[in-house]
């Protein structure tokens, strides 16, 4: 007796979850991030209304004065649900770690001057303390924003501004003693170069409109700072004077900040092409927080680079202006 | 001229591929033989990086497509932004 063993090919009758299909059809099968994400945001049957908020229902559109049909359109271009985003930050880590391998095994770190290592210790320190920031607020816009496209990639922005913080504080670690974190911390208190930045991190964190946080954090303030420091300071200033290894050492920001910048004015571009309404809110507080931004960081600039700082942060300012008007908020 | 074809395992990480050849080769013709995807095409077809970054929202490395990558027929010809099958030389 011969045994045949025949494949049979058979065609699932749905594509995708009930949920996702009213996101994207049935007609084919639908990608694991619209699966993650779309269509997830709880929206009904809720128990009784927050003690700590009774004007709200806990997930509530309305704690964000823009106004979306369906909060599902604001969709990450990247594509991140947790595998994406783990996988394609842990690659990042093991770059970095790779980094770290370069330069200690070739002390590097020993060969740069040590007036322009003091010096990258006092501007980039006090960072840390930026990037908390924008991870507690970051944090804020998960927990207060609505629809799971807007609030996911906000958690994951949240723990990657974490992750900008512990490379900063790493470097600082591998450039000095210890007591360099302290420095800076003293630095980030008390000196009255960073009192203004200070100043506008501690009023974001009160910040009620998850949107207006969203872009007075991730637009206006890191898109103004993360070129300034990144680019025109670590990248043009201090790498042609031998701080090759401080560019190395902290690769992970300008990478991450040009690849989140796609997600954030995707956002902005989608919320603002939905009514005049939103592309009014949504211009001016761009412009309230980007002009505070620009100028609470004209004194950094200017202890960073010197006399070219206020260039420096006035081009940086410039091409947030041009993502304005490719996101079509301002004409 | 015969078909040049090429056949990926029909997963979530072929399927930004799959989409990208779709778009950018019209004739293009695809089967679906179980746990396969295969893509039938007269004399040449192409695999472009640009299309399948813009679908995935991330940067792709070519390379990445080995992964997945099961059979295909046909002279092949890379760089880091392409990848294309045909019969010419």
């Amino acid at each position: 007796m011969s045994v045949d063993i025949h494949t049979r090919e058979m065609r699932p009758l749905r594509n995708t979850f009930a949920h996702t299909a009213q996101c994207v059809g049935n007609d084919k099968p639908a990608s694991r991030y619209q699966e993650a994400t779309l269509g997830t945001q709880p929206t009904s049957n809720f128990h009784y209304r927050p003690t700590w908020d009774p004007a709200h229902e806990i997930f509530d559109a309305s704690r964000s004065a823009i106004k979306l049909v369906d909060w599902n359109v604001l969709r990450d271009p990247r594509q991140y649900y947790y595998a994406t985003w783990t996988m394609a930050r842990a690659r990042q880590q093991d770059a970095i770690e790779a980094s770290y391998e370069f330069v200690e095994s070739r002390a590097l770190i020993a060969k740069m001057p040590d007036v322009l290592r003091a010096k990258v210790c006092q501007v980039l320190m006090p960072l840390r303390h930026v990037a908390w920031g924008g991870n507690m607020n970051n944090s804020s816009i998960g927990a207060y924003g609505y629809g799971t496209p807007f609030t996911a990639p906000a958690m994951f922005h949240a723990m990657d501004q974490l992750g900008a913080a512990q490379f900063i504080t790493r470097l600082g670690l591998a450039l000095d003693e210890p007591g360099v974190l302290q420095v800076g911390k003293k630095d980030w208190l008390g000196d009255a170069r960073w009192q203004e930045l200070r100043h506008y991190v501690e009023d974001t964190l009160v910040l009620q409109d998850p949107f207006e946080l969203f872009i007075a954090q991730n637009f206006a303030l890191d898109g103004q700072l993360y070129p300034l420091i990144f680019g025109s300071y670590v990248d043009d200033h201090v790498v042609p004077q031998g701080g090759t290894a401080v560019a190395m050492l902290t690769a992970f920001m300008p990478e991450w900040n040009g690849e989140s910048a796609r997600w954030i004015d995707a956002v902005l571009k989608t919320a603002a092409a939905e009514s005049a309404d939103n592309r009014q809110l949504i211009a001016g507080w761009i412009s309230t927080w980007a002009d505070r931004a620009q100028a609470v960081l004209a004194p950094v600039a200017e202890l960073a680079l010197g006399a070219q700082g206020q260039q420096a942060l006035q081009d940086v300012r410039e091409n947030l202006t041009q993502r304005c008007k490719k996101a079509g908020v301002v004409a | 001229m015969s078909d040049v074809f090429i056949a990926f395992q029909d997963n979530e990480d072929s399927r930004p591929i799959i989409e990208a050849i779709l778009a950018d080769n019209a004739n293009a013709e695809a089967s679906y033989p179980t746990g396969l995807v295969k893509i039938n095409a007269p004399t040449n077809l192409v695999i472009r990086r640009k299309s399948i970054e813009d679908l995935i929202g991330r940067s792709f490395n070519l390379q990445q497509i080995h992964v997945n990558l099961v059979t295909l027929s046909g002279h092949i010809d890379e760089d880091d932004d392409q990848f294309s099958l045909s019969w010419t030389h």
